[in-house]
């Protein structure tokens, strides 16, 4: 019950910040940071109570579940279920919520109430997102998102706002449908082959099909993850879509939307086919590694800020789908670290931008430069995340990227090797930022406020927390491990069972059999 | 006629007398609110009417009209239409002023009634006298606004083409006659499973040319001609009406007809009904990008979602019945509160709001009229928590549920292709309104508050009435499965071939899955068709 409570209080929580404008602009503000508040707490303590079967590995994988009919007919239920990674994403996703909350507290000023609602049901779908355990469930919470980010974008964001949102909204709406189709498919042909008709996804694991269906129901899949994730030939929603929304949109698009792609890969497209995702794997660790190296040589061509920062982001997210389609330990705890530290880093980015752009009016980095003797403070917080971007050993960055490439290298050297090189372009254009906005010539005379009471808050936080990721990553890798434990043991067996089979594509060793899986699907 | 069938013909008559009840109510005295009120009676009375006329069971009322469970559910889906249908536009007329509106409700009801009749049709003769009752009160309906001229034009337009479709339809049904010698869907089923593999070009023709005629109706690809523009030019709720209550009411006749006569299993009008189908979807949805005028947007979009509806009457899975009727409620809910929305922002109070650019911030000024149009836009394209998103799911199931590949994923890019107008509206609803937005509001208001009566109550009743429902429906559907699912199960009767396994339109031969065998109990009749050799 208390996970369908979750999603309830956000949304009525979000309701209540919008009823409350008519008392004044400060209310939803407030409201919106003590529902937030209030959900961080509850969460806290829920972590708490279960660390034991976190850690300990008591129990079954769920730590805690939550079941009711809702279409019968069709053997649909509102299923909720709760794991160490749902956990941690939805501990980030309130935190950045908090953050989000704080860095629009004075740029928005029209339709207070509405923005906070919209804010606030962003968070109950994210929460439905990760909670869902009914493959319906967790479509219907996968659209509901765009609505409130959709608003978000076209009523608060800037000058470009209505073609970025509409590109957004096509993009993933429509990527959605052809997981539908996927989920439907998958759905007849478990109800057919056993005479169950569930949407149940733990109950859909391990349904028999044939090789070629289980490729094509995993690509409607991924290709519904890949648009959000974003991986690189279906990127092109992502720049506009953070470019043109407000600062608390592009945290909530960078920080949580991206992370929800890369949790349907590793929740349901990994686990439910695991060997087309097997066969798929050396594609799918390739275009990461494109991800990874054309994310960071566009940013580095940027001249607006906030671009600059978006295509940094796909950089981000190569690393997440290389991890993730190596299959070991190593790399898919990498995957979680970097999905998570990438939330806060480059949020933190966001938030800065957003806070420089109150103060310089622009986003463009030539009309910036030499900020640093101005406001000091703001450019040392600035070089804080640039560098925990560029994945500098103590931040939490580091440590993801690093077990990603650990991990990667025992499967697939060449791509790994070339992902490497994606560190360099990454320090490049991290310190590029710092050198042509803090430092150079002061392009005018700057005479602007440094960082506020307000500002530092959330800055501190989010330093703090980065800090502590990159310095003792155990707490979350421990949280993380139970749930990546079985995707991998399932992907396993299937291995097993490939190799058992006649079929001559089978990858026991991923690594030699990745280039032949290729050769053979074409 | 036993007294059985005098029963289960209550909701029919019902509604027919209430059109004879309003007409000598206008003799007596003029009065707008009298008639709208007794029509408003008269549809809940039938209403209200329906479960009694279910409990008989499946009914053959002489040989013309069967009233069985799927007739009864589709004939309260109208009267339910018909009724929202007066509630919004007694109010239009209100606003508008139009002169003498009392006898719109005669004809409306008359055309309920018709439509009515086609739910329950069994035999060519019924078919076509409802269907000639309903087009024929549409004529006077789409015009009756007599001061515009675009909508006599919208009028003359749709009589003109009304009527040239129903001679296709006329002779299509000739061709049929001739070659079956009976108009009876029973014996014609039977005609037809018989023939099924070699059907000759006459045959071929009569149904080429029933295709062509009920294209017309239901406004597909390349039979759409007329909607964008009778959808603009009649009154708004009229609009809603014959995207509702007239399609429905025809729809309801196909997915019977095509299922009792096993059409599908045709080839040649299988792919002639999946061409349509696809065509509308692009088409629809395409032509919807170029136009700026909401009443037209609406009209392609139309279009596009009967081309959606087509793909549900073409899949043969246990799904496909319980599919078409799931998302035509979706849809006639979705469309008469869109229509609705525009009817009341057409007249009255508002500026006449018909371009997309009118709307433009009308979110923050109006919330109300702005929520429900947005609601129904996103049950438009589709959204979860809208009645919307269970009509597409079901479509889609059924056609997943039978291999339609191409067809789902056609509409899976057509709806892909629909976002953008769907947007362009909600954008401009919720943009913040400009200076000379406010200006011009002012000014509105203004001039509104010299003359034109304000919004009547009961167009906000029937607006609210929608949103729930569509809300309702989209958060909820059990209730309205439950409703649905057991409908289809009368044709079951009515199969009387000896099972042989279906080879055609590249379904894999399976069993029709157990647990359906119980809550879909026509399932079987329907997924694995049979036909004598």
């Amino acid at each position: 019950m208390v996970l369908l409570w979750i999603i309830i209080l956000f949304f009525l929580g979000g309701l209540l910040a919008w009823w409350s404008e008519r008392w004044g602009h400060a209310w939803p503000r407030w409201i919106s940071l003590l529902v937030t508040g209030g959900h961080m707490v509850l969460l806290l303590v829920l972590w708490g109570q279960h660390v034991q079967q976190i850690e300990l590995t008591h129990g079954g994988p769920w730590l805690v579940e939550y079941n009711l009919p809702w279409i019968p007919q069709l053997g649909i239920g509102i299923t909720l279920a709760m794991d160490g990674l749902s956990l941690l994403l939805i501990v980030l996703s309130n935190l950045l919520a908090i953050m989000a909350v704080g860095c629009s507290w004075v740029a928005i000023k029209r339709h207070v109430g509405f923005f906070h609602f919209n804010l606030l049901a962003i968070l109950a779908a994210l929460a439905g997102i990760f909670l869902a355990a009914d493959l319906f469930l967790f479509f219907v919470f996968w659209e509901l998102l765009l609505i409130p980010l959709y608003f978000l974008i076209v009523i608060w964001g800037h000058e470009h706002r209505v073609a970025a949102a509409i590109k957004f909204f096509i993009y993933t709406q429509s990527s959605g449908l052809f997981m539908l189709l996927g989920i439907l498919g998958l759905y007849f042909l478990h109800g057919r082959s056993t005479g169950v008709y569930t949407f149940d996804f733990r109950e859909l694991i391990g349904t028999p099909m044939p090789e070629s269906t289980a490729w094509w129901l995993m690509l409607g899949f991924f290709f519904a993850f890949a648009v959000k994730l974003p991986v690189v030939p279906l990127h092109n929603w992502l720049p506009d879509a953070h470019t043109e929304a407000p600062t608390a949109g592009s945290v909530d698009l960078a920080g949580l939307v991206l992370k929800v792609g890369a949790y349907g890969m590793i929740r349901f497209v990994v686990v439910l086919f695991p060997r087309a995702a097997l066969a798929f794997a050396p594609v799918a660790m390739w275009l990461g590694v494109v991800g990874i190296i054309y994310g960071a040589l566009v940013a580095f061509g940027q001249t607006h800020l906030k671009r600059l920062v978006a295509y940094t982001s796909i950089s981000h997210m190569g690393f997440v789908l290389l991890g993730i389609f190596a299959f070991n330990e190593l790399a898919l705890q990498g995957a979680v670290m970097v999905m998570l530290s990438h939330a806060i880093s480059t949020s933190a980015l966001f938030i800065l931008v957003g806070d420089l752009y109150e103060r310089v009016h622009t986003r463009d980095i030539r009309e910036m430069g030499g900020l640093w003797s101005a406001i000091p403070r703001m450019g040392g917080t600035g070089m804080v995340f640039a560098l925990a971007s560029l994945g500098l050993p103590g931040m939490g960055n580091f440590v993801g990227e690093f077990l990603v490439l650990l991990g990667a290298y025992k499967v697939n050297p060449a791509a790994t090797a070339v992902a490497t090189v994606g560190f360099i372009v990454s320090t490049v254009y991290s310190l590029w930022i710092i050198q042509k906005v803090f430092h150079g010539a002061q392009q005018r005379e700057w005479n602007i406020p440094d960082i506020t009471g307000r500002e530092a808050t959330i800055m501190a936080a989010m330093t703090a927390i980065i800090l502590w990721m990159g310095l003792f990553p155990q707490r979350i890798l421990s949280t993380a491990s139970r749930a990546l434990e079985d995707l991998r043991t399932n992907v396993e067996s299937s291995r097993s069972v490939v190799a058992v089979d006649p079929v001559p594509e089978s990858p026991n060793v991923a690594s030699s059999a990745g280039t032949a899986a290729m050769k053979d699907e074409r | 006629m036993t007294q059985q069938a005098l029963i289960a013909l209550m909701p029919f008559l019902a509604v027919a007398g209430t059109s004879v009840v309003v007409m000598l109510a206008i003799a007596v005295r003029r009065d707008h609110t009298l008639c709208a009120g007794l029509a408003v009676a008269g549809l809940l009375v039938a209403l209200a009417l329906i479960p009694a006329a279910g409990s008989e069971g499946a009914v053959q009322v002489t040989r013309l009209l069967v009233i069985d469970s799927y007739a009864l559910f589709f004939a309260g889906l109208l009267i339910a239409a018909a009724l929202l249908t007066v509630l919004l536009s007694s109010g239009y007329l209100a606003q508008e002023g139009t002169s003498q509106p009392e006898e719109y409700y005669v004809l409306l009801l008359l055309a309920t009634g018709g439509a009515m009749v086609l739910t329950a049709a069994n035999s060519f003769a019924s078919f076509f006298l409802g269907l000639e009752l309903l087009t024929v009160s549409l004529y006077g309906l789409i015009a009756y606004v007599r001061e515009d001229v675009r909508c006599l034009e919208a009028g003359v337009k749709y009589l003109v083409l009304a009527a040239a479709s129903s001679a296709f339809l006329l002779f299509g049904m000739a061709l049929v006659y001739a070659q079956t010698g009976t108009m009876e869907f029973g014996p014609l089923a039977k005609k037809f499973v018989t023939a099924a593999g070699d059907l000759g070009p006459l045959w071929l023709t009569g149904l080429a040319m029933m295709v062509v005629g009920i294209g017309f109706k239901l406004a597909v690809v390349p039979f759409h001609l007329w909607t964008p523009d009778v959808y603009e030019g009649a009154p708004p709720p009229v609009a809603g009406f014959v995207a509702s209550v007239s399609k429905g009411g025809v729809v309801a006749f196909l997915l019977r007809f095509v299922t009792m006569a096993h059409l599908p299993e045709v080839r040649p009008v299988w792919v002639l009904l999946a061409a349509i189908a696809v065509a509308s979807m692009y088409i629809g949805n395409l032509l919807a990008l170029l136009q700026r005028n909401v009443k037209r947007i609406l009209a392609y979009s139309s279009i596009a979602h009967l081309g959606y509806l087509l793909v549900a009457v073409l899949a043969s899975g246990a799904h496909a019945p319980t599919a078409a009727t799931v998302y035509l409620t979706a849809y006639i809910t979705t469309i008469l509160g869109a229509f609705g929305v525009v009817g009341m922002l057409a007249g009255g109070a508002f500026s006449p709001a018909v371009m997309i650019d009118d709307f433009r911030g009308l979110f923050w000024r109006r919330p109300w009229p702005a929520s429900v149009l947005t609601i129904c836009l996103l049950s438009l394209i589709g959204m979860p928590s809208t009645a919307g998103y269970i009509g597409k799911f079901y479509v889609l199931a059924a056609g997943v549920e039978s291999d339609l590949w191409f067809l789902v994923i056609s509409l899976v890019i057509g709806s892909g292709i629909g976002l953008y107008y769907y947007l362009q509206i909600i954008i401009a609803l919720f943009a913040s309104p400009q200076q000379a937005d406010e200006e011009r509001e002012a000014e509105i208001d203004e001039s509104s508050a010299e003359g034109r009566p304000p919004v009547r109550l009961t167009t906000h009743v029937g607006l609210a009435c929608l949103a729930v429902l569509l809300t309702f429906v989209g958060v909820w559907p059990t209730p309205l499965l439950e409703l649905v699912a057991p409908t289809p199960s009368v044709w079951q009767t009515r199969e009387q071939s000896a099972p042989v396994p279906r080879p055609l339109h590249g379904l894999r031969g399976r069993s029709v899955p157990s647990r359906w065998d119980t809550t879909l109990s026509t399932a079987a009749s329907f997924g694995p068709r049979r036909r004598t050799e």
